[in-house]
């Protein structure tokens, strides 16, 4: 009885063996090895193990190197209140023991989607007070105040403080709550790339003609007719790129071009799309289709029809609805149905234009969804600014008051700004109306400076 | 009084740096050990943190900056202003940072018994030691030992000083120094520098 039991046991454990080695080896579908929901940040990507876990025999060295490869230019951009680099002094070593923040997976650790709270954190909300616990003492507006609430007021983001810092504060205190409202900044990244025009070529010539004449009135399209002036024509972007001219034939035709063929002059735009967590999926070699979402997998709300899109460029941008106010407001609104964006209809940004008439303030520019989620950024390369649109919509969302100085600040002051982020029943109104509770964080400042001087 | 470590062998691999002289032989044959002293190797390492820190000062900031051409601007919030530069504490400490990124084998870092940052402040005994030794004497080192988590390490503290108006006048005003009546010459500070020991 005693060797069957043995027997069994050594059948069974060949057979478990078998089966995880063939899953983690040979078989493409993994579902089975994943040990818990991705968090709401990965979940489109949790069956792209690889991305993640880059050596099947790496540790937290591994998954930090993962982390690093797609967050870290993040975390620069951000000025991170918190790198590494900090904490790798000695004198850190006691904290270290109670969180060793050298490692992203110390309070993001994956597949615990269950406790995995806003920001994708999964340790206690009062991680600030291990090593501040004595802020009071400096400080005495901090004295008494809820161990848990330094980064959940408003106050203070463990990354990124690029708009909340003191001399920051201090420095755009005043203002009125509503600036001149700005035009939007035109973007010119791509303009900034001199498109090579290709030689004249018989065969090329003839398959254009002969593609154009299937689609007559092209010419009359917002996309074609931007390009045609960056002196394009419709094989810049229907071939191949790096194609030769004697090469061209109906079989390199490109229906429908993607982000490969739109890279090419729009590269920052296309990074930031495969950044976001509209083209994470094609970045990481998947399906572009959304696929079914759950409450588990998003705290936004999205239509039916929206399961079975295909995420690239041409889902917002097609070529016959090119303007920005269909791509930056139509298009999302196809798929997002969550309160906020269904508010945005009768909101006041929606409506700026007509708010506006004969006040003081004076717009022609049209507000969309993209104004504030795909801002306008500025880079300056060669000493002079280049404008890209911004295209990981969630590079200003996580968390939220990334937003401040890339977009609320161009029409709002900073009180407000800060005030309106961090009352979540006016973002899910779009913004219609005042924020309901003032964050004291630019009185304090203010105050300390004073008393200082 | 300085505390001298004889012959105390050092991780880091500065063998090969003074591998002719480092070889030592006891009276009766036996290898006592192999490396440099840990002070001369501290030593050698502050005086090129020291030079470094220096040229930056008076060869960029000073050149450059707004007593100078005036094409750059030194500031605490460098990064967020346009032609924005590090101060010569942040240089300093950026070299730390980078440094701990590629090596193990030794940190340093800026603190102050005064310090602008709280975070800056001593925080183990020998740190507050070594601070309080190099303040109560002047062109003095402090050399000593401590275990942090699991590692001993050889510590040595060199005294930072107040060489310009600029370095004075930029603490006493800043909001946030616990102390405003630093003088040109005075101790603001100690750089501090630990290398691990093998156990």
């Amino acid at each position: 009885m005693k060797k069957l039991l043995w027997l069994a046991w050594g059948v069974c454990s060949v057979m478990v063996a078998g089966y995880l080695g063939y899953k983690m080896t040979l078989d493409e579908d993994k579902a089975a090895l994943l040990i818990g929901d991705a968090s709401h940040g990965h979940f489109q990507i949790e069956m792209a193990c690889e991305s993640c876990h880059t050596d099947p025999f790496g540790g937290k060295e591994v998954l930090q190197g993962a982390c690093v490869n797609c967050h870290q230019k993040e975390l620069d951009d951000a000025h991170d209140s918190h790198p590494k680099k900090t904490f790798n002094d000695p004198r850190n070593a006691d904290l270290l023991k109670i969180i060793d923040a050298r490692y992203c997976i110390s309070c993001h650790t994956e597949h615990q989607n269950e406790q995995t709270h806003d920001m994708g954190v999964t340790v206690a909300g009062d991680y600030c007070y291990y090593c501040h616990e004595n802020v009071g003492d400096e400080r005495p507006s901090h004295e008494g105040l809820a161990f848990d609430s330094c980064a959940s007021a408003g106050c203070h983001n463990y990354h990124d403080n690029k708009a909340l810092y003191e001399s920051f504060l201090v420095e755009k205190s005043g203002g009125q709550w509503l600036k001149e409202v700005s035009r939007i900044t035109k973007a010119n990244s791509a303009a900034e790339l001199v498109f090579e025009p290709v030689s004249p070529d018989e065969n090329r010539a003839t398959l254009i003609t002969e593609k154009t004449k299937d689609h007559p009135d092209i010419f009359t399209h917002a996309l074609a007719i931007t390009h045609n002036k960056a002196g394009m024509d419709c094989g810049s972007c229907h071939l191949p790129p790096a194609l030769g001219a004697s090469d061209v034939s109906q079989q390199s035709w490109i229906d429908q071009p993607g982000v490969t063929e739109c890279s090419v002059c729009h590269q920052k735009e296309s990074d930031g799309f495969l950044a976001s967590k509209h083209g994470v999926k094609l970045a990481q070699g998947l399906s572009a289709q959304v696929g079914t979402m759950v409450s588990e997998h998003s705290k936004l709300t999205f239509s039916d029809a929206s399961q079975d899109t295909l995420h690239g460029c041409s889902t917002c941008h097609s070529s016959d609805v090119f303007a920005p106010s269909a791509s930056g407001t139509d298009a999302c609104l196809s798929c997002h149905v969550d309160e906020h964006s269904t508010n945005f209809e009768h909101s006041p940004h929606a409506n700026i234009e007509e708010n506006l008439k004969g006040s003081v303030h004076s717009a022609s520019s049209e507000v969309t969804c993209a104004t504030c989620h795909l801002p306008r950024l500025k880079e300056k390369k060669k000493g002079s600014d280049v404008v890209y649109v911004e295209h990981n919509q969630n590079l200003t969302l996580r968390p939220n008051e990334k937003m401040i100085r890339t977009v609320c600040m161009e029409c709002h002051n900073l009180s407000f700004s800060i005030d309106a982020l961090a009352d979540e029943s006016l973002i899910k109104s779009n913004f219609t109306g005042k924020p309901k509770a003032h964050v004291p964080s630019i009185d304090w400042a203010l105050e300390r400076t004073k008393e200082k001087e | 009084m300085n505390k001298l470590l004889k012959t105390k062998s050092v991780k880091f691999g500065v063998a090969a740096v003074v591998a002719s002289s480092a070889l030592s032989l006891s009276g009766c044959g036996e290898t006592e050990a192999k490396g440099i002293a840990p002070e001369l190797y501290t030593d050698s390492l502050f005086a090129v943190m020291k030079a470094d820190r220096t040229n930056y000062t008076k060869y960029v900031v000073k050149r450059l900056g707004p007593n100078g051409a005036n094409v750059i601007k030194p500031d605490e919030h460098w990064q967020d202003i346009e032609n924005g530069t590090l101060l010569p504490a942040q240089m300093f400490r950026a070299g730390a940072e980078a440094v701990a990124e590629m090596t193990d084998q030794f940190t340093y870092s800026l603190q102050s018994k005064w310090p602008i940052n709280s975070q800056n402040a001593p925080k183990t005994p020998v740190e507050t030691e070594g601070l309080e030794y190099i303040a109560e004497n002047p062109g003095e080192n402090f050399y000593g030992e401590e275990t942090l988590g699991d590692t001993k390490y050889f510590t040595a503290v060199y005294p930072d000083v107040a060489v310009s108006s600029a370095c004075s006048s930029c603490h006493n005003d800043h909001k946030d120094s616990p102390k405003t009546d630093f003088k040109v010459g005075d101790v603001m500070g100690g750089v501090i520098i630990r290398v691990p020991l093998e156990s």
